[in-house]
């Protein structure tokens, strides 16, 4: 496991979660806060292995969790499915695509409200739901899918700059080289 | 999107103990979910304090732009305003003096009917921190908390002194409003025309948070536009009297049951709240 990568996809996910919160520019103008959790669950489900699956499933859906009227717990359940049947299916996805990238965050972001809203019916709690849920629904997939390639690049960036660059090896060898002239 | 390709180290990738794992972290999350209400209220408020370096931040940040707008702010401005302020200020003291004679007036008449003695209320300023970042609830968070006396069901107002909500949770240092519209914040309501129709604000719709629901109208409720809908004494929570909205459209039939229903315009901006007050017995 390395270390940095996942520290800073879990800095990431607390920061979502508090600028979803506390920055109302998206839901003022579209009438939906988008939700970059799942696109940040693609990520990380196509990046890293499954302890950080759970790790990053575990930690932001209870975050999310804590600063919402959700209860406790419903958040992680959607985030994990997400991650566990992208995991599964890692090695069969361009996952450096952004095309792909952008799909798969599409889904993600469309499953993760829908699955939460079930799991809400289930516990017969009574969400504020109406034709217009439609609305923030598409909203918040189209959101979800570009956040996905976003993160993919921002991600990039920020391991090349803070891991260890590569050794480029020079193709000469001193004890290869053939001297010429006489001795 | 598919590529043939599977290399063999990532057929290795879920070993049993990861499943093992998963299933673990799945039981738990039922379990928490199954857990008792005041016990996730805890969790929520241990997990919530996370964010209190970035509540900091997102605080100061703000007044440190709050003084630099004022700080551009030309001299003769400051000075006008400070005027009109001053102004304001006289009426406002006028008003006052004016109308606590009439709350003295009010009190003797009170004692003299023999009538139950109405108790003040008190407010207090606080600020919006955050918004529920789930867009199928309608709760903010303020910056006051059981240290500074709140407890739960305490009405709620906007600047205006327009009804916004109810406290629905309490921490030490912040607690959660539950705004109207939510399905969680019901508020009985009474419509200011002659046969005083009562009724109940329910929930609004998901996407527009300035048209509520009035429901449980008497079918022949005479329900006009324009009519003011204020909160009813019938409430345990809510004082009587304060301004929830206008009626927006006629009063329609509910179908299957003898009632009616309206929409009502809030008279509250909910989608810009930044101060709110709270009302103290």
């Amino acid at each position: 496991m390395i270390i940095l990568p996942n520290i800073l996809i879990l800095l990431t996910a607390l920061l979502v979660v508090f600028f979803q919160g506390a920055f109302e520019g998206i839901r003022n103008l579209l009438g939906a806060q988008v939700d970059l959790l799942p696109a940040l669950m693609v990520y990380a489900a196509l990046t890293s292995g499954p302890v950080m699956m759970l790790t990053l499933a575990v930690f932001s859906g209870l975050m999310f969790d804590s600063l919402s009227v959700n209860p406790l717990g419903i958040s992680v359940l959607p985030l994990l499915l997400i991650g566990f049947l992208l995991q599964l299916r890692r090695d069969l996805l361009l996952r450096d695509q952004i095309y792909a990238q952008f799909t798969l965050g599409l889904i993600a972001s469309a499953l993760a409200p829908v699955m939460t809203i079930l799991t809400l019916l289930t516990l017969e709690q009574s969400p504020l739901l109406g034709w217009a849920s439609l609305w923030q629904w598409i909203v918040m997939s189209i959101g979800g899918g570009v956040a996905t390639p976003i993160f993919f690049l921002m991600f990039d960036r920020l391991n090349h700059a803070l891991g260890y660059q590569p050794v480029i090896e020079s193709s000469f060898r001193a004890d290869r080289e053939i001297r010429r002239g006489r001795n | 999107m598919f590529c043939p390709a599977r290399p063999a180290h990532d057929e290795q990738m879920f070993k049993r103990p990861y499943y093992i794992a998963l299933a673990i972290v799945v039981l738990l999350i039922l379990l928490v979910l199954n857990l008792p209400g005041r016990t996730t209220a805890r969790l929520k408020t241990s997990l919530g304090s996370v964010f209190l370096p970035l509540f900091g931040m997102a605080g100061s940040t703000q007044q440190v732009a709050a003084r630099a707008g004022d700080n551009l702010l030309p001299k003769s401005e400051l000075i006008k305003a400070n005027e009109a302020l001053r102004r304001q200020n006289e009426q406002l003291r006028l008003q006052v003096a004016q109308t606590s004679h009439l709350a003295g007036e009010n009190e003797r008449f009170r004692q003299l009917l023999g009538w139950q003695k109405q108790s003040r209320w008190n407010v207090k300023l606080a600020r919006v921190i955050l918004r529920d970042p789930a867009n199928w609830w309608r709760t903010v968070q303020i910056d006051l908390g059981s240290r500074n006396g709140l407890s739960n069901n305490l009405p709620v107002l906007s600047p205006d002194g327009f009804l916004i909500g109810r406290v629905s949770s309490v921490s030490l240092t912040k607690s959660q409003v539950v705004l109207i519209g939510d399905p969680n914040c019901k508020v009985p309501a009474l419509v200011e025309n002659e046969a005083r129709n009562q009724g109940i604000i329910s929930g609004g719709g998901p996407l527009d948070s300035s048209f509520v629901n009035l429901t449980k109208l008497a079918s022949n409720a005479n329900v006009k536009p324009g009519q003011r809908v204020v909160t009813s004494q019938l409430s345990a929570i809510y004082p009587p009297g304060i301004l929830i909205g206008l009626i927006a459209d006629n009063a329609r039939p509910v179908e299957s049951v003898p009632i009616s229903e309206a929409d009502v315009k809030l008279a509250a901006n909910l989608s810009s709240l930044e101060e709110v007050w709270v009302l103290f017995p």
